[in-house]
């Protein structure tokens, strides 16, 4: 075990990592409720090309240029985005697609022919691909924690308006609240969040950032405020962790930890979450509605013998069944897997009928669903 | 102007156009202030669109909007308004009280937070659609008719004297159906003004005072006695079979 407290390199590599995962995740919460997540990926990717205009015309790496760069260019990409939808029939997700592509597309160019050059300034300019954490210098934590402190303040002091931003736009509009005005905020701050995250995770990592945490947190809560709490501290775990992390196993990048870590966060709140989780579901549900969802093809011959009460045995053709199910399912199958059950039988070229044990299968799967619903 | 009440809302020339196709064309309407008026036309007939644009929710191409008299930037506060159910994310994090006091916000302004005193105002509403119950519960929990409740006790919570509802009885139970209709009941009797978007043709004349017939144009518009004809039905939705029928069967009813 290393001594935390007296390495000074982790020790800002740490705070760095878990300020931006605080931001990032407390951010991303909102973003993950306005369905905005892709934004924050076209938001970082597009920081790119800023980062190395803003190399190419100050000739140096000084952070204060490049966060302005990677800050001004995540910004006209939002606004190209914008300018697409409005004034094409191109979809919001295509257009952020098509924005992401364009703006990191030419971001590589210009990093490439950045790096042909006779110049050792370039040295390390990619690390803002993936990031370079343990490069992290006070000076840069410094900067992160003023612009970090600057996105939560505002985040409280204009949480109510975040909220009908989130929950519904249209109704804060009829209410005479400035909705478009904040959209743009909001979306500063998100740009703001990627620039704190340049260093450390890098432009390509950076949307797992501002995605994930807010995913597991909503696993975890039925309540705003908790959500961005919890989305936050996960946020600050994985950053801190993970940096953790890479500086007792030797050669082990700091930015992709941290962003494995969260990914191991998530799976586990996807799955164990109580109430949310998939386990939670399956051992609630698992036990009560197993046949009718599996079975959906018995349950429609069921119904479509229903029609015929007097006439237990009339048969009812593969493809009115295949009609009532989804496209592309694979009726013979479950009809020979139906009949080895002895769920249904054979009545004729082609014709199936529910034979009394499958009748009886059938309505106790409708007394359970009912049994579910209640 | 002079400051005129008589007029709840005055809409003139109003045109929307999405993409170049016009939705509402040169629209003119006129609210007597305390009017129960439903919005009756087809489908794509631009019924939400227009309740929409007289609150500036959607651009329109051109028009004027005047509430009580006054330029609507003057007036918009007057106004609560009901979305349509269908178009939010119930599975956003917050419970039933939370939403409801989103009614206090406008009042509210920026930095303030809502305190006690917008809590049981919200609780106030939440009793009197008989949602009293539910404040803790998460919104992802709800029914349909639920929602639209809750939906209705935002907009009470304004306390504002005018009230526009998107399609508040679509997809709802008798309760909820009947509770809406004592809500808007209530607000008439004080004189408030409520314009509902409405599809169900049979309880036009049972729930609203006057109705306005749109497709795309205003048709008519006027108290129900004298403007729910069948000829003027038959020219808002082109005479189909369905529609007609509806109007017999309510005929009858009556």
């Amino acid at each position: 075990m290393i001594d935390f407290f007296g390495d000074y390199t982790l020790r800002v590599v740490a705070l760095g990592s878990g300020i931006l995962g605080a931001v990032a995740g407390a951010l991303g919460s909102f973003a993950y409720l306005r369905r905005q997540s892709l934004v924050g990926d076209a938001l970082s990717h597009a920081a790119l090309p800023g980062i190395a205009i803003a190399f190419l015309l100050t000739g140096g790496k000084a952070p204060l240029p490049i966060m302005m760069g990677a800050a001004l260019a995540g910004w006209v990409a939002t606004l190209a985005v914008r300018l697409v939808v409005r004034r094409s029939r191109v979809p919001y997700d295509s257009a952020l697609g098509m924005s992401l592509a364009v703006f990191f597309g030419f971001g590589l160019v210009l990093l490439t022919f950045i790096q042909k050059r006779p110049d050792a300034a370039q040295a390390g300019l990619d690390s803002f691909l993936f990031g370079q954490a343990a490069s992290l210098l006070r000076e840069d934590v410094v900067a992160m924690s003023i612009l970090g402190a600057a996105c939560l303040i505002l985040l409280a002091v204009l949480w109510k308006e975040f909220k009908l931003l989130s929950f519904d736009t249209e109704f804060g509009e009829s209410l005479g609240r400035p909705m478009r005005r904040l959209d743009g905020l909001f979306t500063l701050l998100l740009v703001v969040a990627v620039v704190i995250g340049l260093r450390t995770v890098g432009v390509v990592l950076m949307s797992a950032m501002v995605v994930a945490p807010a995913a597991a947190a909503r696993q975890l809560t039925n309540r705003l405020a908790p959500m961005v709490v919890i989305a936050a501290a996960i946020g600050v775990f994985s950053g801190v962790s993970g940096a953790i992390l890479s500086s007792i196993i030797p050669h082990l990048p700091t930015g992709p930890t941290i962003v494995l870590v969260l990914s191991t966060v998530v799976v586990v709140s996807l799955v164990f979450a109580p109430r949310r989780g998939l386990l939670w579901r399956w051992i609630r549900l698992g036990r009560l509605q197993p046949s009718a969802a599996l079975d959906p093809v018995l349950m429609h011959l069921y119904a479509l013998s229903q029609q015929h009460p007097d006439e237990p045995d009339h048969g009812h053709p593969m493809a009115v069944l295949r009609t009532m199910s989804p496209v592309g399912a694979d009726i013979e199958r479950v009809l020979v897997d139906l009949q080895a059950r002895g769920l249904i039988e054979a009545v004729g070229e082609g014709l199936w009928a529910p034979t009394p044990i499958g009748r009886r299968e059938a309505e106790r799967n409708i007394d359970r669903a009912d049994e579910l619903r209640s | 102007m002079i400051d005129d009440r008589r007029f709840a809302l005055e809409v003139e020339d109003l045109t929307v156009a999405y993409s170049d196709q016009p939705v509402l064309w040169d629209i003119d309407l006129v609210v007597p202030a305390g009017d129960k008026m439903a919005i009756i036309g087809p489908n794509g007939a631009g019924k939400s669109t227009l309740i929409k644009a007289a609150m500036g929710l959607v651009p329109a191409v051109a028009g004027e909007v005047r509430v009580f008299g006054r330029p609507f930037a003057k007036g918009r506060g007057e106004i609560a308004y009901v979305p349509q159910r269908s178009g939010l994310e119930w599975d956003f994090p917050t419970d039933v009280l939370d939403v409801v006091t989103m009614g206090t916000y406008g009042s509210l302004g920026w930095f303030r937070r809502p305190g006690l005193v917008e809590r049981e105002r919200a609780r106030a509403a939440l009793d009197e659609v008989t949602m009293g119950a539910f404040e803790r519960r998460p919104i992802a929990q709800l029914s349909g008719g639920q929602q639209q409740r809750v939906l209705l006790a935002r907009a009470l919570v304004q306390e504002a004297p005018i009230l526009m509802l998107d399609e508040p009885f679509q997809g709802v139970d008798a309760p909820t159906e009947r509770a809406i209709v004592a809500v808007l009941d209530r607000l008439s009797n004080e004189g408030k003004t409520v314009i509902v978007v409405h599809h169900d043709l049979q309880t036009v004349p049972e729930y609203f005072d006057s109705v306005l017939l749109l497709n795309v144009r205003a048709i008519e518009s006027g108290p129900v006695a004298d403007v729910f004809t069948e000829e003027n039905l038959r020219l808002t939705f082109g005479g189909r079979v369905g529609v007609l029928a509806q109007l017999a069967a309510a005929e009858t009813d009556r």
